[in-house]
């Protein structure tokens, strides 16, 4: 929060337009051991401006916005506020600078209510020190209505779903009077129509005269909102593009450097016998609430059935009860015909289940583990890699070699700690490990959620491969690009229903869009 | 090629903060001793606390006496916190486990030493893996956590061995204060230097706790059951997608920890004491937890670890009789190295050490 140097000003001076700023970061380059994050970096951002910052995981967008935050300082180079050099301690010093930032883990107290986490740090009081909720609830109004962003001043935080969540975020922002937003990744975590109202919303911030930095990974949205795009990669300005000069093929390729697939090759299915049945699968979750109440479907050999729908409509709790990490309350699944409804996950495993956790860090990966570990972990009881309880860790090792040759994993060698790798390379190790088994059933969770464009190629491929090659796959996504690239059928969850079920060929984003917030199309 | 788990050593991390945390402590235990004695004190105490511990055989012998149960109480802690489970009840398991190694020990009579002394190292290893494996299934089925459960169970193994000692087929003959029969010589561990002089009490418990940390580190390194320990505790969440069933390695984990303090316990009464009494066990579950800590759950660091203690110890002793002072000394000084080593960047600040990769967690929070 502010620890700056915003004093209680009077609230008709609050809100003022400051002149437009110029802000310019000039040879910005920073190291970490072992990395150098950001390489002699030119940006400008003006106000009135959507600029986007567009990169892979590691590319160094996020450091260097967090230079330009205050909470890292620059080994070299200069921040430049209309000209004028500028050095920040401390997020503080930019907030009062007027720059703001909305990250995309959003920094809000659930049991406040929206008011008191607009003005938490910065609030206006009145005699004696007391806080004036009045006031500030005028002044959350003023902003919501000013910039259109529709929000009750006294509702809770945890009631509201995470559209109105980030608009609460922004309005934060604002009342800090900054001058220029950063948006990190902000459309992660929302459906199609909440994106366009985002947008909106980001465009009214522009008309108002706001400079906007807008840091994603996703292509297509990049290209609908920004003026200009500034693509890093490996720390260095690669190149600027205009959106309406450059196709998405052009920009994919800046940013990782060489030709980029964007579009999955895949041939029609050819499903066989049903592999994976779910029949009437209730489960609750920790508090418990159904979180799935009621699924049915069943996945085929050589199918791809994607799961879309938004965060937090029972797709985990599903997964959970597929892999059997969670016991159901009702219902049943069967795994080529038999009932693992109870089974262990060791027991899924034998029968031939693989999963990719949508979680790499904390259920997929032992991040102290080297790689050879990670890629023995569920198969160090088995010969070669164990006689009784002896490890025979030669035989885990070259394993390990083959597989990272194999899923093309960038590291030096097999001995380093998988938390050495960057997140794409962790999910390919985790692929690697759990496509190399002999999959019946491929089950992946959010399998290339924050992952640089050429990883996300790579592993879409090989799960076409793994489908042509007579695996039935179940696909759980928010990403609806990639439920529409991948799927050969396609299921929408909500509330813990499956509310529709189609084909690519037979819908469209909108219309997905629709039934993953609740409504009929 | 030769791969132990992990690959990575950091070299500052394992051994050079270790280090300056010691030699911090060190340090400021000069200073208490010129704030409470005088200066003049500090320089013959610290002498005869170095030749109590490393000049000549006697000494050498009192020091590898001391550290044989401080190892392998050590191992019990460390192996432990390899599987992310706090074992503070050594004190305890080492009660239970030397208790039943000494009933074994006069119960069985007419047995010869390669049948009576394994059996009873095996009694005192039984009792022990009962003591931590209670804690280890109370943990597995209901969550409790093994920090409180352990305690506990200490406290309960005092009292435990208070009423045993006032049990006729227990006590001594002829004596009325709590003091067991005594081990019969086919079940004492055989001594190891007294051909040299009489009076070196070196025994081979002191082999048997090198076997126990290679065995340990064996297991650890080297056997499927170690890299389920280890992966449980690095990471739980993970081991169950795995399909690894963490509740079973927690059963096991403290049942063979606990079974590593019965096993220090019986190297007490069946290697030093030959028999029980209130205290046998002198605080070393509880020195444990600071060598585990120190020799970072590594056998090997807990072998160098328990060998600085015992030499803590053994040159106490000495630096108490030679020079007056106390014995306590030594109390403050390991607790000066483990909040050394519990908070590694104080060490790093004072000395200005760069940390280096893998530097990582000695052990969870209390929410793990």
């Amino acid at each position: 929060m502010s620890g700056g140097q915003l004093s209680t000003t009077l609230c008709s001076e609050r809100h003022v337009r400051r002149h437009p700023l110029r802000l310019e970061l000039r040879g910005i380059t920073k190291r970490f051991p072992g990395v150098v994050a950001n390489d002699g970096v030119d940006l400008t951002i003006e106000s009135g401006e959507i600029l986007g910052l567009l990169g892979e995981n590691g590319a160094g967008k996020t450091t260097l916005m967090n230079i330009l935050y205050g909470l890292y300082s620059a080994d070299e180079g200069q921040v430049l506020i209309d000209g004028e050099e500028v050095h920040f301690e401390g997020p503080g010093d930019a907030i009062a600078a007027g720059i703001g930032m909305v990250h995309q883990h959003f920094m809000l107290v659930p049991v406040f209510t929206v008011t008191e986490n607009v003005v938490l740090g910065n609030e206006p009081t009145g005699a004696l020190g007391r806080i004036d909720m009045q006031e500030a609830r005028r002044e959350v109004r003023e902003i919501s209505s000013r910039y259109g962003l529709e929000v009750d001043p006294d509702a809770v935080i945890e009631d509201l779903p995470v559209g109105i969540q980030q608009r609460v975020e922004i309005i934060k922002v604002l009342f800090r009077e900054a001058e220029i937003i950063v948006f990190d990744e902000p459309t992660a975590v929302l459906t199609p129509q909440e994106v366009e109202e985002f947008f909106e919303i980001v465009r009214g911030l522009k008309e108002a005269g706001k400079g906007i930095v807008f840091i994603t990974h996703k292509l297509g949205e990049m290209l609908e909102i920004a003026d200009r795009i500034c693509v890093l990669r490996r720390g260095k300005v690669v190149g600027e593009a205009i959106p309406g000069e450059v196709t998405p093929g052009e920009l994919a390729e800046m940013m990782v450097g060489r030709p980029v697939e964007l579009v999955v090759e895949k041939s029609p299915a050819d499903p066989g016998d049903p592999v994976l049945e779910v029949s009437d699968l209730v489960v609750t979750d920790a508090r418990n609430h159904r979180a799935v109440d009621g699924v049915s479907f069943t996945v085929r050999a050589g199918e791809i059935v994607g799961i879309a729908g938004v965060q937090g409509n029972g797709q985990t709790e599903l997964v959970e009860a597929i892999t059997g990490l969670v016991i159901p309350l009702a219902g049943h699944i069967t795994l080529n015909g038999r009932d693992i409804t109870r089974a262990t996950p060791r027991e899924r495993h034998r029968l031939g289940m693989s999963h990719v956790p949508e979680d790499r860090q904390n259920d997929g990966l032992v991040l102290d583990f080297d790689l050879t570990e990670n890629l023995v972990l569920d198969s160090y009881y088995q010969e070669p890699y164990s006689r009784g309880i002896v490890m025979d860790w030669d035989a885990a090792r070259d394993h390990a070699e083959e597989l990272v040759r194999q899923y093309d994993v960038r590291a030096p060698s097999v001995d380093v700690l998988a938390s050495h790798l960057s997140g794409g390379n962790q999910q390919k190790l985790i692929v690697a490990r759990e496509f190399a088994r002999d999959t019946a059933l491929i089950v992946a969770s959010q399998p290339t959620r924050g992952v640089d464009v050429g990883s996300i190629e790579y592993i879409h491929r090989r799960i076409v491969e793994e489908r042509d090659e007579g695996s039935a796959v179940l696909i759980v996504s928010s990403e609806l690009d990639e439920i529409l690239a991948l799927s050969d059928r396609i299921l929408v969850m909500y509330r813990g229903r499956i509310v529709a079920e189609t084909t690519p060929a037979e819908t469209t984003p909108a219309e997905l869009g629709l039934y993953m917030a609740g409504q009929v199309a | 090629m030769e791969r132990i788990a992990p690959s990575h050593i950091d070299w500052r991390s394992v051994v050079l903060v270790p280090l300056l945390a010691v030699f911090t402590a060190l340090v400021i235990g000069a200073l208490i001793i010129v704030l409470t004695e005088g200066p003049d004190d500090v320089v013959p105490a610290y002498v005869a606390l170095f030749r109590g511990a490393f000049v000549g055989i006697s000494a050498i012998s009192e020091t590898l006496t001391a550290a044989t149960p401080l190892i392998i109480a050590g191992l019990s802690v460390a192996l432990g916190f390899r599987a992310g489970l706090f074992n503070i009840g050594v004190e305890g398991q080492m009660t239970v486990g030397g208790m039943a190694a000494v009933f074994a020990g006069f119960a069985l009579s007419g047995l010869p030493l390669v049948i009576h002394l394994p059996l009873a190292i095996l009694a005192g290893f039984i009792g022990g893996a009962i003591w931590g494996g209670i804690p280890g299934w109370l943990r597995a089925q209901t969550g409790a956590h093994e920090v409180i459960t352990t305690i506990m169970l200490n406290f309960i193994a005092y009292r435990l061995i208070d009423y045993l000692l006032k049990q006729p087929a227990i006590i001594r003959e002829g004596r009325f204060d709590p003091i067991s029969k005594d081990v019969l010589p086919s079940a004492r561990l055989p001594q190891l230097l007294d051909w040299i002089t009489p009076s070196l009490r070196l025994h081979g418990g002191f082999i048997l706790a090198l076997l126990l940390a290679w065995g340990i580190w064996w297991l650890l390194f080297r056997s499927t059951i170690g890299f389920e320990f280890r992966a449980v505790g690095s990471n739980p969440s993970a081991a169950a997608y795995a399909g690894m069933s963490v509740t079973a390695t927690t059963v096991l984990v403290m049942a063979i920890a606990g079974g590593l303090g019965g096993l220090a316990g019986a190297n007490q009464t069946l290697g030093v004491l030959y028999s029980v009494s209130p205290g046998f066990t002198s605080g070393i579950g509880f020195d444990a937890i600071a060598l585990a800590l120190l020799g970072r759950s590594h056998p090997g660091g807990v072998v160098l670890a328990g060998l600085l203690f015992g030499a803590l110890r053994a040159g106490g002793q000495v630096m108490q009789v030679r020079s007056g002072v106390g014995i306590d000394l030594i109390t403050v000084v390991q607790a000066l190295i483990i909040v050394f080593i519990a908070a590694p960047a104080l060490v790093r600040a004072l000395y200005r050490v760069r940390a280096g990769e893998g530097a990582g967690q000695l052990t969870r929070g209390w929410s793990a």
